[in-house]
């Protein structure tokens, strides 16, 4: 058993066009350091300075993580971690680049 | 080119105008592959601003979550810009993130006409479409 990560369109340039990989950690921390060992980039992608970057949305099942602990959130076997860059934009600059 | 049936071209329309002043957001679902837009769902704006949009984040994932289900893609994403033109704002190019998608913009700043346009955005490139609505 492993923890299986759902990769979107944008990301699967890491994953060798892979929709779906696996993973183990027990952290999603953990989860996302050992999918950049394999997938080389992927955790830039996603983290930005020890936590979630702004504009990426990671589900632990179908909770987002940032209602949960973000990357200290736990994670085990059997679990569904899901990837959506948030969709967002508009006429104004954000404060935080995405 | 976006080929855009007629009622969804006016729902789009139609929520814009309603949430103005604030953006208005939301996606077409079609089939994968398909290129065509069949199914309209308005979002939610999590940002409600009259400068920013964002879905909200839980809906994201139960409108996606659905839309894989169903075997369709985000053929579309619409918003709205509510005092600038119907063109993709630096912060529209940063963030997005569907390569395969049409981003459609309207602008509801002049309350007598409304633009309809329609964009690829991909890798930081903007290139505008002609939109053909079907009757």
């Amino acid at each position: 058993m492993a923890i299986e990560v759902r990769i979107p369109t944008i990301l699967r340039s890491y994953t060798g066009g892979a929709k779906q990989v696996t993973g183990t950690g027990s952290t999603l921390g953990e989860l996302i350091a050992d999918l950049d060992s394999r997938h080389g980039g992927l955790a830039e992608r996603l983290v930005d300075g020890g936590g979630l970057r702004r504009f990426v949305n990671v589900y632990l099942n179908d909770e987002d993580v940032r209602f949960l602990d973000g990357l200290d959130t736990p994670v085990k076997d059997g679990d569904t971690v899901t990837v959506l860059p948030a969709v967002a934009g508009g006429a104004r600059r954000p404060a935080i680049a995405g | 080119m976006l080929r855009i049936p007629r009622a969804l071209h006016d729902k789009i329309v139609a929520h814009a105008r309603a949430d103005h002043p604030d953006e208005a957001c939301g996606v077409l679902a079609g089939p994968a592959g398909s290129d065509r837009p069949e199914r309209f769902i308005a979002m939610t704006n999590a940002a409600r601003s009259p400068t920013f949009y964002e879905f909200d984040s839980a809906e994201q994932f139960r409108v996606w979550r659905e839309m894989e289900e169903r075997d369709e893609e985000p053929v579309v994403i619409y918003h709205s810009h509510t005092a600038t033109e119907a063109y993709p704002s630096r912060t529209d190019i940063a963030l997005a993130s569907e390569p395969g998608a049409h981003y459609v913009l309207v602008s509801t700043r002049d309350a007598g006409a409304t633009e309809f346009r329609s964009f690829r955005i991909a890798g930081g490139t903007v290139t505008e479409e002609p939109v053909t609505v079907v009757e």
